[in-house]
C-alpha cells in the first residue's frame, strides 16, 4: 500500500444472506481531500462508511486508514478517525459539554487541553453559549452542529460524514459546509462523506458513485459532468411524444419524456434552438437550456435518476434492517 | 427512586403482614416477615440489576451506542464498565431496602452489614453481567421488555423469595437448584438471619446443604460465565 493515501480500499465485498451491499469497489482517497460517495439510498454507501470506520467486518477485501488496517488495527483506526453519523449518536439526557467530555475521555484527549479543545470546537459550531444545556432541548440542526464538534475534538486525520445535512434546513446546510471546507483549510482534515444532495457533491473534490453496491464511475464533479457530453434541453410541447418521435426523425436526437417534458443533450444547445424553433413541427410551449448538472450524469451513468427513491424504498428497508447495528454469530 | 422502592417495599408490606398470620413460624425464631425482608432484598438487587441492561439497548435506541462503539476503547472495558455502572444501581437499591430493616423487626448488626453488602454487590454483578449480556444481543426496546418478563418473573418465583425451598414437587425443585438467583437469595438471607445452614430454610443440593460460602461460589461462578458472554458479545458487536 502506498503510503500518500489515506484510505485505501481494496476489492470490498460486504453481503448479507440475501443482499450484497458493497459489491468489489476499490478506491484511494489522498490526505486532505474531500471525497463523496454518491448514490441513492441502498446503493451501500452507508455499509462502506461502517466498514472503513470498523463498525462492520467487510466480507472479504481490504481496507486501510493512515497505514492501519480496519479489521486488524481497529484501535489504531478509531483513534484517527472522527464521525458524524446519518442518525444522531448523542447522550441526550447530557448536556453538551458532558457529551464533549465523555468523548474527550474516551478519546485520550490530555486533560491540560481538554477544555481549551471542547470550547473551541463549541464556539466553530456556534454552540458555546448553549453548552450546559440539556441535549434533548436542541433542535436538529443544532444536535448535528454537535456531532460536527463532537467528531473534530480529537483532530481526527479523516473525517466521515454519513449525510451530514439530511433534514437540515438550507441555512444550517450552507453554514455547516462553510465549516467543513474552512477545516479542510486549516488542518488538511480528509474529508469522506455520502450524500445524495447532488449541490453538496460540488463541493467536492472527487466522487465516487454507486449503485446497487457497485462504483460505477470515479470522477471530478467537473470530469463527471463532462461524460454528459453537453447542454441539456428541456422542452414543453403540447404533445410529448410527438416532439420525441420528431425529434429522433428530424436530428437523430433520442429524448427522454419524464415528468412533463422532452429532455435531451446537444452541444452548443444556444445555437440549436433558433433552428429548432424554425423548423420544428410540433406546437413548443417553453424551452430551457441548462448546464449538465451531476444528477444529468448520474442518470446517463445508471439509467435512473438519483431521486428515484419509490421504487428502492425496500431495498432501502432491507440495508437498514441488515447493515446497521449488525452483529456477528 | 420512590417507585423503585415502593414496589418491594409493597410485596413486604402485603405478603409480610397477610401471610404471616397464616403461616406462622417457618422456623424457631424465624416468622414470615422475618424470612421474607432478606428475600425482599435480595430480590431488588436482582431484579434492578437484571434490569440494567436496558441502558444498552437505551444507548442502542438512541443512537449513542456507536458512539460508544466506534470509540479507541477496549470492547472488553465497555461491557465492564456497563456491567459495574449497573451492579452498582442495584447496591444502592438493596441497601435503601435494608434502611426498613427495624420495622420488619430485623435486627442487623454493623458486623453482618459488613458482610451483607459485599454479597449484595457480588450477586449484583453476576445478575448485572447477565443483563447486559442478554441486552447487547437485543435490537429494540419492546423485545428487551419481552425477554426481561419472561425470564427475571420465573428467576425470582423460583428463588426463594416468597416461600421455603423445602419439599417442592420434583420439577420445582430441580428448576428451583438450577436457579443461580436461588443461592444469591440464599446467601443473602442466611446473613441477616444468622441462620444456622442446618435449619429447615437452609438449601439442599444432593444431599449437602449449602453454606454462604458455597453459595457465593456459585455466584460468583455464574457470574464470571455471564461477564465473559458479555464482553465476548461487546467484542463481536457489529
Amino acid at each position: 500500500m502506498s503510503n500518500s493515501h489515506i484510505i485505501e480500499v481494496e476489492h470490498l465485498v460486504k453481503s448479507y444472506a440475501d443482499l450484497v451491499a458493497v459489491n468489489d469497489i476499490s478506491f484511494s482517497v489522498d490526505q486532505g481531500e474531500i471525497f463523496g460517495l454518491l448514490g441513492p439510498n441502498g446503493a451501500g454507501k452507508t455499509t462502506v462508511i461502517n466498514i472503513l470506520c470498523t463498525l462492520s467486518k467487510p466480507t472479504s477485501g481490504k481496507a486501510s486508514i493512515s497505514g492501519f488496517d480496519v479489521t486488524h488495527q481497529q484501535g489504531q483506526v478509531r483513534q484517527c478517525i472522527g464521525l458524524v453519523f446519518q442518525d444522531p449518536s448523542l447522550d441526550e439526557r447530557l448536556t453538551a459539554l458532558e457529551n464533549l467530555k465523555f468523548h474527550s475521555m474516551v478519546y485520550n484527549i490530555p486533560a491540560s487541553v481538554r477544555k481549551e479543545r471542547i470550547e473551541q470546537v463549541l464556539r466553530m459550531v456556534e454552540l458555546w453559549e448553549r453548552r450546559r444545556d440539556i441535549v434533548k432541548t436542541f433542535s436538529g440542526g443544532m444536535k448535528r452542529r454537535l456531532e460536527l464538534a463532537r467528531g473534530l475534538l480529537h483532530h481526527p486525520k479523516v473525517l466521515f460524514l454519513d449525510e451530514p445535512t439530511l433534514g437540515l434546513d438550507p441555512q444550517t446546510r450552507r453554514r455547516l459546509w462553510d465549516f467543513i471546507l474552512d477545516l479542510r483549510r486549516r488542518e488538511g482534515t480528509t474529508i469522506l462523506l455520502t450524500t445524495h444532495y447532488m449541490d453538496e457533491a460540488e463541493y467536492t473534490d472527487r466522487i465516487a458513485v454507486m449503485d446497487y453496491g457497485k462504483l460505477i464511475a470515479l470522477d471530478s464533479p467537473q470530469g463527471l459532468k463532462s461524460m454528459v457530453g453537453g447542454d441539456m434541453i428541456s422542452l414543453n410541447t403540447v404533445d410529448d411524444q410527438r416532439a420525441q418521435a420528431e425529434l429522433q426523425e428530424r436530428y437523430h436526437i433520442k429524448a427522454r419524456c419524464d415528468g412533463g417534458q422532452v429532455t435531451f443533450e446537444i452541444a452548443n444547445g444556444e445555437r440549436f434552438i433558433p433552428a429548432l424553433i424554425k423548423e420544428f413541427d410540433t406546437d413548443i410551449l417553453s424551452i430551457s437550456l441548462r448546464r449538465p448538472t451531476l444528477d444529468d450524469a448520474f442518470l446517463k451513468l445508471t439509467g435512473h435518476r438519483l431521486r428515484d427513491e419509490a421504487a428502492r424504498s425496500e431495498l432501502k428497508e432491507m440495508v437498514r434492517q441488515h447493515g446497521r447495528y449488525r452483529m456477528r454469530h | 427512586m420512590v417507585t423503585a422502592l415502593a414496589f418491594p417495599l409493597l410485596f413486604l408490606i402485603v405478603f409480610g403482614s397477610g401471610l404471616s398470620g397464616t403461616m406462622g413460624m417457618l422456623a424457631p425464631g424465624v416468622d414470615f416477615s422475618k424470612f421474607m425482608f432478606p428475600g425482599i432484598i435480595g430480590m431488588t438487587v436482582l431484579m434492578t440489576s437484571f434490569t440494567s441492561g436496558v441502558s444498552v439497548v437505551w444507548d442502542r435506541e438512541f443512537g449513542f451506542l456507536k458512539e460508544v462503539l466506534v470509540a479507541p476503547i477496549s470492547r472488553v472495558a465497555v461491557a465492564a464498565g456497563k456491567t459495574l455502572g449497573g451492579a452498582t444501581i442495584a447496591l444502592i437499591q438493596g441497601t435503601l431496602i435494608l434502611l426498613f430493616a427495624p420495622i420488619f423487626g430485623v435486627m442487623l448488626s454493623p458486623g453482618i452489614l459488613l458482610k451483607l453488602l459485599p454479597v449484595m454487590f457480588l450477586v449484583a454483578c453476576a445478575l448485572s453481567a447477565m443483563g447486559i449480556f442478554l441486552a447487547s444481543r437485543i435490537k429494540s426496546m419492546e423485545a428487551h421488555q419481552a425477554v426481561m418478563q419472561l425470564l427475571m418473573f420465573p428467576m425470582i418465583f423460583l428463588s426463594g423469595v416468597f416461600f421455603p425451598v423445602n419439599n417442592l414437587p420434583p420439577w420445582m425443585n430441580v428448576l428451583v437448584k438450577i436457579n443461580p438467583a436461588t443461592y444469591g437469595i440464599d446467601s443473602i438471607r442466611q446473613l441477616v438471619l444468622g441462620a444456622q445452614p442446618t435449619t429447615s430454610l437452609g438449601i439442599t443440593v444432593l444431599g449437602h446443604t449449602m453454606s454462604v460460602g458455597e453459595d457465593l461460589m456459585v455466584v460468583a461462578a455464574f457470574g464470571l460465565v455471564m461477564v465473559i458472554l458479555a464482553m465476548w458479545s461487546f467484542s463481536t458487536q457489529e
